[in-house]
């Protein structure tokens, strides 16, 4: 059974497509697995959302794409839209007999990634892999965007959404189009790289999402900061990326909601034709907000502490990384700069892919950090901007402390920090200071520095903070890197790191925006370095993937490297987030 | 009656189902998506099609039974025949369903009952339809004959 969940995709995409289908009626349940199977997916069925939930849960990384019915009597369909949105971040196409528009723009609320209509053509579901494919490539571009985007604010939030046909803003074109250039590098790519990233995504059980409900509600909601809540919820293994990202679709989960609520309540008399009045209500409440939410988005993004955040109907988007498309105006902060000369983008890894979430995080272990946590599909992207500004603290710190002294054991992963030290004990702004360290390996073409700004120290945002990673290399090209720069040491014992974290929980959030800066070690070094590491991490940091990584890490790492790190050395590559 | 004639008389049949919109494309689509793997399968489809839309009739005949009427709930299980006949090219079946729909929302208990008694009638002739044709289709296979697949493109 577990080899059944395993990536089959690698074989000749899109062929074992791993779909759970989702019906009340059994007759539609037959039908489409059937058509499923014809078009050599691999097909599940289940009859009830609740049960379709407790899969997903229990198989994480299990399947590829869900299809679900939109009336399910014990959920409603968008209900379990949303709660895949959050917890697994996988496609979700919605289907229903009835075709109504209100009901079609709910769906793409909720987050649909398509919405079809009962009966449903062959032609229609051979389709569906494009979804799974399109939300690789557009985590894929997203890493080198933060890449190769140098000082170039970048909102994403056209890109995506752009192929999605929806647009919010004119910015997003404007954005979209200097996409475009990358867009050529990734049509390049073949599926094969494709199918062997793997996201490793932190799947928010119910357990886990009642921790952190727990924790939000106990800091209260508007004081709340992925930092605080992580502290709180006491998971070892959880980053606060992880966390950042889930706050994030959490609050715009219950914007949504609230926004519903309210129009409903405006809206109630009015009704449509076919459609039941609540549907009604609830197809103006979304047509609202949605502008109102775009609006909104374009105006002031980062505020965490606001309600202000607005994944924006991009609950669907969420893997895009909501933020970003939402904001259209490049706000100083989501951007990442990347000062250093970014390599190429690499084959999308969802190492890297997490490792750009982790926008805090800084080099491998960062990778790592993201790595485990799922953010890469549903947060990471959509989290950046977010994820920079707030996790910046959390990184910054961690890596301080965790980093001056080097375990024994550790090898690798060296950050120098000493300036970013400096910076925190004075927690005077470094303005403009030259944060960037480039280090020669940045030239070796090992790794593209990566710049975080990093609020507290209120670096600007163009003030990179460059990354050199040396990663004890059991291979070769990361012994080259190895030798200059910068020698953070990688956290190699989380502990220290995380008290290092909770002692600037002062850290505030707010000002984020501005002085975010992010800059991925990318390139051959992330591949070839972080590779190593990212398996190592993963395996620790999250127990969840541990079985998972091997297969998606290892094809694509260890080919070219051993994997000498012990995982205890870098138990919590997660928390270690460098920032200088 | 022989071999040939018998496959005539079901394709006259099956073209004048299609004629007079009892089925849909729909139907032709299951046709189609029968194979060696699942030589039944058109069967079973409209079997388990037949199953659960009488549930949901009798469900819906109990709740605009009721003293007070629930018309949502009524209108719930009308959505899901409405899917369901949709699921089979059940096309007539659908049809009545959308305009049973309709009179949920006016909550016209007696508009109702009239639709349902629409909608039980298309659904006794269409499963009457059925069950000929499947009759049909399995002289033949006595026959030693086969089916011929049905062709169509979408």
């Amino acid at each position: 059974m577990e080899n059944g969940f395993s990536s089959p995709r690698s074989e000749s995409f899109p062929a074992g497509l791993r779909v759970l289908v989702v019906d009340d009626d059994p007759t539609w349940l037959k039908i489409l697995e059937k058509m499923l199977k014809k078009c050599a997916y691999e097909v599940t069925t289940c009859g009830l959302a609740r049960e379709a939930l407790n899969l997903l849960r229990e198989r994480k990384d299990g399947y590829d794409i869900v299809i679900s019915d939109v009336n399910m009597p014990d959920m409603d369909g968008f209900k379990l839209l949303e709660h895949v949105g959050l917890e697994m971040d996988l496609p979700v196409i919605m289907m229903s007999v009835d075709g109504e528009t209100s009901r079609v723009m709910k769906g793409v609320q909720h987050g649909a990634c398509d919405y079809l209509l009962k009966p449903i053509r062959m032609k229609e579901l051979r389709n569906i892999w494009q979804h799974v494919f399109r939300k690789k490539i557009h985590e894929i571009r997203d890493i080198d965007h933060h890449e190769s985007f140098e000082g170039i604010r970048l909102s994403i939030n056209g890109s995506e959404f752009s192929e999605d046909c929806i647009m919010f803003s004119g910015e997003d074109l404007t954005s979209f189009k200097k996409r475009k250039d990358f867009q050529n590098k990734y049509d390049e790519r073949d599926y094969g790289d494709l199918s062997s990233t793997k996201k490793h995504r932190v799947v928010w059980s119910v357990d886990l999402h009642q921790k952190f409900v727990k924790a939000v509600n106990q800091i209260g909601f508007d004081k709340v900061g992925p930092k605080k809540i992580l502290d709180l919820m006491n998971v070892p293994w959880l980053t606060r990326e992880n966390v950042a990202s889930h706050l994030q679709k959490y609050r715009l989960y219950l914007i949504r909601l609230q926004k519903e609520n309210d129009l409903k309540a405006s809206f109630g008399g009015i009704k449509h034709s076919d459609v039941p009045s609540k549907d009604t209500s609830g197809g103006f409440g979304l047509q609202s907000s949605i502008h109102t939410n775009q609006n909104d988005v374009a105006n002031d993004r980062d505020q965490f502490s606001g309600s202000n955040f607005y994944g924006q109907d991009l609950d669907a988007k969420n893997n895009e990384g909501d933020q970003e498309e939402i904001v259209s105006e490049p706000r100083p902060d989501s951007k990442k700069p990347l000062t250093a000369d970014v390599p190429d983008p690499q084959d999308t890894r969802s190492s890297q892919m997490s490792f750009d979430h982790s926008s805090a995080s800084l080099g491998s272990d960062v990778n790592y950090t993201e790595f485990d946590c799922s953010i890469p599909k549903q947060y990471p992207w959509s989290e950046c901007p977010e994820v920079q500004s707030k996790q910046e603290h959390k990184l910054l710190l961690q890596l301080e402390d965790g980093f001056s002294q080097q375990p024994p054991g550790v090898p690798q992963h060296y950050i120098e920090i000493d300036q970013l030290q400096s910076g925190r004990d004075t927690s005077s702004p470094i303005k403009n200071e030259p944060v960037l360290v480039e280090y020669k390996s940045h030239h070796e073409s090992h790794i593209s520095p990566k710049e975080t700004a990093i609020d507290n120290f209120s670096v600007q945002s163009k003030s990179l903070i460059a990354y050199h990673q040396s990663f004890e290399p059991s291979s070769t090209a990361i012994k080259s890197m190895k030798p200059q720069a910068v020698d953070l040491s990688c956290i190699t014992d989380l502990e220290p790191c995380q008290r290092n974290l909770i002692s600037p929980s002062d850290l505030t959030f707010p000002p984020f925006n501005e002085d975010l800066t992010v800059c991925w070690l990318q390139g051959d070094f992330l591949n070839k370095n972080f590779g190593l590491p990212n398996m190592e991490f993963a395996d620790y940091s999250d127990p969840g993937f541990i079985a998972d990584i091997p297969v998606h890490l290892y094809d694509t790492l260890t080919s070219d490297y051993e994997c000498p790190y012990d995982p205890t050395e870098y138990p919590i590559v997660d928390q270690g987030l460098f920032i200088l | 009656m022989e071999l040939g004639q018998m496959q005539g008389r079901l394709a006259e049949y099956t073209r004048s189902l299609y004629m007079e919109g009892i089925l849909d494309a729909q139907f032709l689509q299951l046709q189609q998506l029968q194979d060696e793997s699942n030589p039944d399968f058109v069967v079973e489809v409209v079997s388990l099609f037949f199953e659960d839309s009488e549930k949901l009739l009798n469900d819906i005949a109990r709740a605009l039974d009721q003293q007070s009427v629930d018309f949502k709930r009524v209108d719930a299980h009308v959505h899901q025949l409405k899917g369901s006949s949709a699921s089979v090219g059940a096309q007539r079946v659908k049809d009545a369903c959308v305009a049973f729909r309709n009179c949920c929302e006016e909550q016209n208990v007696e508009g109702c009952l009239r639709c349902l008694q629409q909608v039980k009638q298309e659904h006794y002739l269409v499963k009457n339809k059925l069950e000929t044709l499947f009759r049909l289709e399995q002289q033949i296979v006595a026959a030693g004959g086969s089916v011929p697949m049905a062709e169509m493109t979408f």
